[in-house]
């Protein structure tokens, strides 16, 4: 996702000469070609997040459009002020991207997990969130905070996720994409979950169960229209993403749902615990830990459907 | 603060100074805007009376005669960005603007009360001349940073000038921006500490260790000066010379200046961070500044 980022951004920038890039002093060569050719719209801004967040509010107050980048949890909840403050308050088009969002660095610790970010960010008025789901979807999101006029957070894994389009889709704020169709059961993937999810969705099929996957890019705005005919077509709706359970895209569509009038479906929302990790865990092993992997995704919505273990045999 | 709803609720008298003729001396500007400050911080009972007079002769050496800013055109891309990041002393700021013609008097009236754009704390959509929304300390020299950068990338030529309290420096941010700004050679970027020697609750020298607070800066690689910050004349050499010298290094002005500067009973009397004056003391402080 990196790499579609870097290139993705890169063209957008010989574009549109208001696109500024900085970032927190990561991404060693990754931006050689940016640099190359935006030399003076390239800033590292060094290891200094809530500086860089509130220049970027800066500039964009003086009509540029910067993106700010850098792993996930500095480029948010180090400088959730300056995001708040600098940028919310005054509605400017600054991109926030975190990268190795969720447990795409569950390797490095709980330092560098970002398993609040979603929650953190989406309560801050303007703000729309994104989680492109692949490549594609990262240069989709890129051309969709283009052409956004203010405060955009996307959360990208980090390198060598599954391609699952074949081109770059038309994508919008408060948009998903249908990626499998299906009868009983909806598994709404959030970002570098949806390869997990149409695993899982191939496996119940073996079991006799028909499960529609849709990338659910878009956690603020939701796609409402798109939640209020799964929420009478399935029997079970689920959430899937590297995030708490507490505040991300399933706690959004808790809140929808409180909202508005009783649905047919049960609603499930997969998810990182309520707790840190503290052994060494790389991502399979993390997700696992949480009932993340395919499954535990499997299993969730088997238990959304009411069938136990035992049934499934 | 005591809540009145009966001062809040009632309908607005002129402020004493609406209709004064013109000056072109600076000095009468600034006690004007003095007066001004102590009568809508009064009206509004708003505090931080003290840390917005400190601020009031830089704001005069800005506004007459250094910032290219034209009241009627407040939002010309072209114009020089000056940004008070000393949120809490926004009666001040008000109060400059409003004798500079940029926010009426009857809507500078409104200060604090319900319903009006001028917030305790400056927002985003507060007045012409209000560039940042301030209030939460330690932003406004990164988002001048930003804007400084801004005037490069696009050619424009504008300068920045960032206010910032002496209590202010606690904040790290300060010191990230301090860092980066020389790096990225932002000679038209220019920060004015408002060195008024107190904080909140305690002297800022007792709760950071300030000084050496010139050297510090320098050190950072600013061009750093101190000077007496109620010296209008030596203000506006100070700020007039940003962006002139071609070396590319920004300016730190440390202006030391005296809280509550221009009534005696407020002159460094840390009280009046939060102390809201009354009528008496109001009149009082128009007679010491000669306003009435």
């Amino acid at each position: 996702m990196r790499n579609a980022f870097a290139d993705e951004v890169t063209k957008l920038a010989v574009e549109d000469r208001r696109l500024v890039m900085l970032s927190g002093d990561i991404g060693n060569r990754l931006f050689d070609d940016f640099k190359a050719k935006a030399p003076e719209r390239f800033i590292n801004c060094g290891i200094a997040e809530a500086n860089m967040m509130s220049m970027a509010g800066g500039m964009a107050l003086a009509g540029l459009k910067p993106v700010a980048y850098t792993i996930t949890p500095f480029v948010t909840t180090r400088c959730l002020e300056q995001i708040r403050v600098d940028v919310c308050y005054h509605n400017v088009p600054v991109t926030i991207v975190g990268v190795g969002s969720g447990l795409s660095y569950a390797s490095l610790g709980a330092t560098h997990q970002s398993c609040e970010d979603i929650a953190f960010l989406r309560a801050l008025p303007n703000m729309t969130v994104l989680a492109p789901a692949d490549p594609f979807e990262v240069r989709g999101a890129l051309r969709l905070a283009m052409a956004h006029d203010g405060p955009l957070y996307m959360r990208l894994g980090k390198k060598g996720e599954k391609k699952i389009h074949t081109a770059t889709p038309e994508m919008k704020p408060g948009g998903s994409i249908t990626v499998r169709e299906g009868r009983d059961a909806c598994l709404l993937s959030v970002g570098v979950m949806l390869p997990s999810c149409i695993e899982a969705a191939e496996r119940l099929a073996g079991s006799g169960i028909s499960t529609q996957v849709v990338s659910l890019y878009s956690i603020k705005p939701l796609d409402t229209a798109m939640l209020d005919q799964a929420f009478e077509r399935y029997a079970a709706v689920l959430t899937v993403e590297e995030h708490s359970r507490i505040g991300g895209a399933g706690g959004a569509i808790a809140e929808w749902l409180s909202d508005g009038p009783p649905r047919r479906a049960r609603f499930g929302r997969v998810g990182t615990q309520d707790h840190f990790m503290h052994e060494n865990a790389h991502t399979e092993y993390a997700r696992q830990h949480h009932g993340l992997d395919v499954e535990g995704i499997v299993a969730s919505v088997r238990r959304a459907l009411g069938q136990t273990a035992a049934a499934a045999q | 603060m005591k809540a009145s709803a009966t001062t809040r609720d009632s309908p607005m008298t002129a402020l004493r100074l609406a209709n004064a003729p013109p000056v072109n001396d600076l000095r009468a500007i600034a006690a004007r805007i003095r007066g001004t400050t102590i009568e809508v911080s009064h009206r509004g009972e708003a505090p931080h009376i003290a840390s917005s007079l400190s601020t009031v002769d830089v704001l005069t050496a800005i506004y007459w005669g250094v910032l290219r800013f034209d009241p009627k055109q407040p939002l010309d891309p072209l114009r020089d960005r000056f940004i008070f990041s000393k949120g809490h002393a926004a009666a001040a700021l008000y109060s400059a603007l409003a004798h500079r013609g940029a926010i009426s008097w009857n809507v500078l009236a409104t200060f604090n009360q319900n319903g009006s754009t001028l917030l305790e704390h400056p927002g985003p959509y507060s007045a012409p001349g209000v560039e940042l929304a301030t209030g939460s300390l330690g932003h406004g020299l990164s988002v001048g940073l930003g804007l400084a950068e801004a005037a490069h990338i696009q050619g424009t030529g504008n300068r920045v000038f960032v206010l910032v309290g002496d209590g202010e420096c606690n904040e790290g941010s300060v010191w990230e921006a301090a860092l980066i700004a020389p790096a990225r050679k932002l000679e038209n970027l220019c920060v004015i500490v408002d060195y008024n020697k107190w904080q909140a609750t305690d002297r800022s020298q007792d709760v950071t260790a300030l000084e050496p607070l010139v050297q510090k800066w320098s050190v950072f690689g600013w061009h750093a000066q101190e000077l007496d910050g109620h010296d209008i004349d030596a203000l506006q050499k100070a700020l007039s010379a940003v962006g002139t010298r071609g070396d590319g290094r920004p300016t730190a002005i440390v202006a030391h200046t005296v809280k509550g500067r221009g009534v005696s009973f407020m002159e460094d009397d840390n009280n009046w961070h939060y102390k809201i004056c009354d009528e008496k003391s109001l009149d009082e402080a128009f007679k010491e500044l000669g306003l009435s």
